[in-house]
Formats: structure tokens, C-alpha cells, sequence
């Protein structure tokens, strides 16, 4: 579904990614891990449009992304969420959501002037499929209060139905569950698989060890801008060279 | 009752339309800051609009309908062709870029010919009437009201939050901020078009980099979150010169002292529609609290 083929990012003089090729299957939960600063959300940053390749491509549904704009790039059909939270603070929670709808709101700048019964019923379905993709992270009960309110946990929950609600084949997460607790992480496991049985490729990056094993169907594990393995949890479990970068080699005595 | 009426007019109808007109142009700037852009082009784009319609009707001596149409339309291909390059920019960038551009406009209409350079236009037939004024504010607040209310307002407000993540929710955020820009600069223009044919006389030295900041105060007064706040920023910064007209010399003074204490008490300007409901709130719990 989306093809990363021989992909290398340079900062100045800095190799962030280097050579990287990998593929996110169509359907299912495909995974990104590696230490801090291996490069992973600079991979969601290339494939998002945010940032641009120094070499190889980028592919997605036999698109070629390198020199689509990141607006465009979510009309093809990928939305991410971010590991620093960016939802818009002042606007209602139905708002936030409804904006990630732009695209698929289809009403012209005549019938927005006159509120011609095209816009207002536009309008009224768009809200109600907010507030059923509000429903699907239980923030529902919420939805005219402004996301400033929300709690860190459920600002991340809202990031999630906003980028669903731009109608993505894939969905890209961010470290989903950075600085949640046991209790919190547990549920947006539920919540993400949910939303994966209902027909969502999901690609995300992790830390969290416990929680990448338990949910993805395959992984990747990026280390100093190289992928050091792909392939099954099990397989990576126990791949020499994955416990290697997680926890370092041990020396000879 | 007439009788005070009439001389009340007389008196201060240049007062009133000058609301009106500062009321637009206000609004103008609201539209470019509702989309995250602080923009100071706006004098300019009025100066191009006045320009415009007051040579048409003074050389053409078209109705004056096509006139303002003119005086909207002008400007607004000016902010189409300077908007493509300088709305990469933002911020302070942009408020330089936009100022620069402002005093690019001046000595232009300076130099040439067909303006009257320094001496400007002079004998502008008064074509507007009051209810002139009054029909475009309404058409200017509808028109920012029903977008307000739309995908395209919604874009607006995303991109001031958060230019990243709006382009990530599959707008396009060039093209609104052009659309914001522009339209910002057609209803200045229009503005422009109405003031120069009440005001007689118009010259290079109206559209200055003073004029933009004294726009820019009522909306930052008023309060740049919703439409009334710079209509009533218009008014109170309209009314208060007459008001205080011994004060004369130390009007400038005077003005920029109010807008000290707005900016350290009152940010988000006088109208905040969230402030006010929260201090309603607070009000009714504390009244209820008394009674218990």
C-alpha cells in the first residue's frame, strides 16, 4: 500500500534515513520502532509530504508522493496524527473534526452564501458523522466543548477521529500512546483495533514495547537511519541484532 | 425632534460615514487575521480602490455602481499578483513585507501623472449617500458572516491554529490564504471608493503607514475573534476624537494610551464573546450563591 523504497533523508551534513526500504501491507497494523532519534517520524514526515526525500521514492497505491503537497497527499488517502499534539485548541471538538472532513464537503461558494439547501444539508451530515466519529473514541458527550479542555489522553483520542475523518486508507500514528497511563493505553488499544476491523491499514510508530507487540501483525525497526529488521513480532522478539540497539551488546568478559 | 436630527447631521454625518467606511475596513483586516496573516496592505489596497473609482468616475464619468465595483476589483488583482509571493511569508515577515509594499503604493501615486502626485484628486463628485455605506457594511458582515459559518471559514481559523496540521487535514492552505488576502483587499478597495467620493479630495499621503496602523488598532481594540468586535472597535475609535476634541494635540497620544491598556487588560479585545459568556456565568453562580 505504501512503499518506501531505498529512501535516505539528509539534514545538512546529518543522515537521518539512510537507504530505507519497506513496505506497509494493505489491512492491518504495521509497525515502526527503534530508538530515540532512529528517524521515524521523519519517515511519517516524507510520507505526509511535510518533508521532502533527498533520494529514493515514496509510493502509495501506486501514487508516486515525491512531488504531491502534503494537502493532496491526504486526498489520496493518508492522515496521521502527531506525537506532539496538534489539535486546533480553540475550536469545539465537532469542529476539530469536521475540519478534517474539508475535502469531502462538497457544497460551492454560492451555496454557502445563499445557505442553499445543498450546504445545509452538507452541513447537518457532516456533523452527524462527527459526532459518530467522536462516538468511536467515547468523546461524544464532549463534542461542543473547545479541545482546549480536553486532557492530554483525549486530545490524542481527538487527533485520531479527526484524521479519520478525512477518509483515509491508511492511517498513520505517532507514538499513540506516549505519556499515557496503564489504564489509558489499554483502552486506545481497544480503540485502535476497533478501528482497524472496520477496514482502516493502520501504520504506526511506537516506543512502547508491550503495546507494539500486542497490536501489530508486522514490524519494522529503524536504528541510525538503517532498517535493522522487518518481519513478524515473534521474529523480532527474538532478532539478535533488535535486542542489540534496544538494550546494547553485552561485552565480552 | 427633526429639527435636532438635522443639525446633528449636518454636524457629524462626516462622522458617521467615517465610521462606516473605518467599519469595512476593519473588517478587511479581520478577514486577513481570522486567517492567521497580520497583513498591514490594507491602506494601500484602499488608496488603489479609491484611486480607481474616483478616476472612473472622474475621467468616465461611469455610474457610480461600476465605480466601486472598480475600486473593489482593482485591488483585489493587486493582492492576487503581490500574494502569490509574499504569503510564503509569516508573521513579522509578512507585516514587513505587506508595510514595504504599502509605501511601494504611495510613491507610485506620488510620481505618476494621472494621479495628481502630490496634489492628488480634487472635486470628486459626493456620490455616496448614506444608506450606500450602510448596504455594503451589511453586505460585507453577511458575507463574512455566511463564511464564518462554512468549510471555508473553518479552514481559516485551522490555519491560524495550526498551519500543519490544517495542510494535513487536506486544505489548501496557499489557496485560502490568497482568498483571505484578496477579498481583504476588494473590500478596502470598495471602502476606498466610498470614502473618496464623500470626502472630495484625495491625496498619497491618506493610505500611509499611519492609516494602517490606526485600522489595525480598531480591530485589535474591538476584538479580531468575531465580526462585531471590529465594527464596535470602528465606533468607539470614531466617536472618541469628537468626544475628546479639546484633547486635540494629545489625541494620537491619546489613543495609543487606550490601546496600551486594551492590549494589557483585555487582549482579546472589548468583544470576546467567550469572556463575556464566562464573566456572565460567574456572575449568575455568585449571584445564586449570595441567595443560599
Amino acid at each position: 500500500m505504501l512503499e518506501f523504497k531505498n529512501v535516505s533523508k539528509n539534514f545538512g551534513g546529518l543522515r537521518v534515513l539512510e537507504d530505507v526500504s519497506f513496505t506497509v501491507p494493505q489491512a492491518g497494523i504495521f509497525g515502526l520502532i527503534g530508538p530515540n532519534g532512529a528517524g521515524k517520524t521523519t519517515a511519517f514526515n516524507l510520507a505526509t509530504g511535510l518533508l521532502r526525500p533527498s533520494g529514493g521514492s515514496i509510493c502509495f497505491n501506486g501514487n508516486d508522493l515525491l512531488h504531491v503537497p502534503p494537502h493532496r497527499i491526504t486526498e489520496l488517502g493518508i492522515a496521521r496524527t502527531f506525537q506532539n499534539i496538534r489539535v486546533f485548541k480553540e475550536m469545539s471538538l465537532l469542529e476539530n473534526v469536521i475540519v478534517g472532513m474539508h475535502d469531502h464537503l462538497d457544497y460551492s461558494f454560492v451555496d454557502l452564501l445563499l445557505k442553499l439547501p445543498r450546504y445545509r444539508r452538507i452541513e447537518a451530515q457532516a456533523k452527524v458523522r462527527a459526532l459518530e466519529l467522536l462516538s468511536w473514541v467515547k468523546l461524544d458527550h464532549k463534542a461542543n466543548l473547545t479541545a482546549d479542555s480536553l486532557s492530554y489522553g483525549e486530545q490524542r483520542k481527538l487527533e485520531l477521529a479527526r484524521a479519520l475523518a478525512t477518509q483515509p486508507k491508511l492511517l498513520l500514528l505517532d507514538e499513540p500512546v506516549a505519556g499515557m497511563n496503564d489504564r489509558e493505553k489499554t483502552e486506545l488499544m481497544t480503540e485502535i483495533v476497533n478501528i482497524k476491523n472496520r477496514g482502516f491499514s493502520i501504520f504506526l510508530i511506537e516506543h512502547d514495547m508491550r503495546f507494539v507487540m500486542g497490536l501489530c501483525d508486522r514490524i519494522a525497526v529503524l536504528n541510525f537511519g538503517r532498517i535493522i529488521a522487518e518481519g513478524l513480532p515473534q521474529e523480532i522478539q527474538s532478532n539478535a541484532d533488535v535486542i542489540e540497539a534496544y538494550l546494547g551488546k553485552e561485552e565480552a568478559a | 425632534m427633526l429639527e435636532w436630527w438635522d443639525s446633528f447631521w449636518s454636524t457629524y454625518n462626516a462622522v458617521v460615514f467615517g465610521i462606516g467606511v473605518n467599519a469595512m475596513l476593519a473588517l478587511s483586516i479581520y478577514l486577513t487575521l481570522s486567517c492567521g496573516l497580520l497583513s498591514l496592505a490594507n491602506a494601500a489596497f484602499m488608496g488603489i480602490g479609491a484611486y480607481a473609482a474616483s478616476l472612473i468616475t472622474m475621467q468616465l464619468d461611469w455610474p457610480f455602481p461600476v465605480a466601486l465595483a472598480a475600486g473593489g476589483l482593482f485591488p483585489a488583482l493587486v493582492a492576487l499578483i503581490i500574494g502569490i509571493p509574499t504569503l510564503r511569508l509569516s508573521g513579522v515577515y509578512l507585516a514587513m513585507a505587506t508595510l514595504g509594499f504599502g509605501e511601494v503604493v504611495r510613491v507610485t501615486i506620488l510620481n505618476l501623472d494621472f494621479t495628481g502626485g502630490p496634489m492628488g484628486l480634487n472635486g470628486i463628485p459626493q456620490k455616496t449617500e448614506f444608506w450606500h455605506i450602510v448596504l455594503l457594511l451589511a453586505l460585507t458582515l453577511y458575507l463574512l458572516a455566511r463564511m464564518r459559518r462554512s468549510k471555508i471559514g473553518r479552514a481559516f481559523e485551522a490555519i491560524k491554529e495550526d498551519e500543519v496540521a490544517a495542510r494535513l487535514m487536506g486544505i489548501n492552505v496557499s489557496m485560502y490564504k490568497l482568498l483571505a488576502f484578496v477579498l481583504g483587499a476588494a473590500i478596502a478597495g470598495v471602502a476606498g471608493g466610498l470614502n473618496a467620493h464623500y470626502t472630495f479630495t484625495i491625496g498619497p499621503g491618506n493610505y500611509g503607514f499611519e492609516n494602517a496602523v490606526d485600522i489595525l488598532t480598531m480591530v485589535v481594540f474591538g476584538g479580531a475573534g468575531n465580526l462585531i468586535g471590529p465594527v464596535v472597535g470602528a465606533c468607539i475609535l470614531g466617536v472618541l476624537p469628537e468626544i475628546f476634541h479639546e484633547l486635540k494635540e494629545f489625541l494620537l497620544a491619546f489613543n495609543g494610551f487606550i490601546l496600551v491598556v486594551v492590549i494589557l487588560y483585555l487582549p482579546t479585545g472589548i468583544c470576546d464573546p467567550r469572556r463575556i459568556r464566562a464573566w456572565w456565568q460567574h456572575r449568575k453562580t455568585t449571584n445564586a450563591t449570595e441567595a443560599a
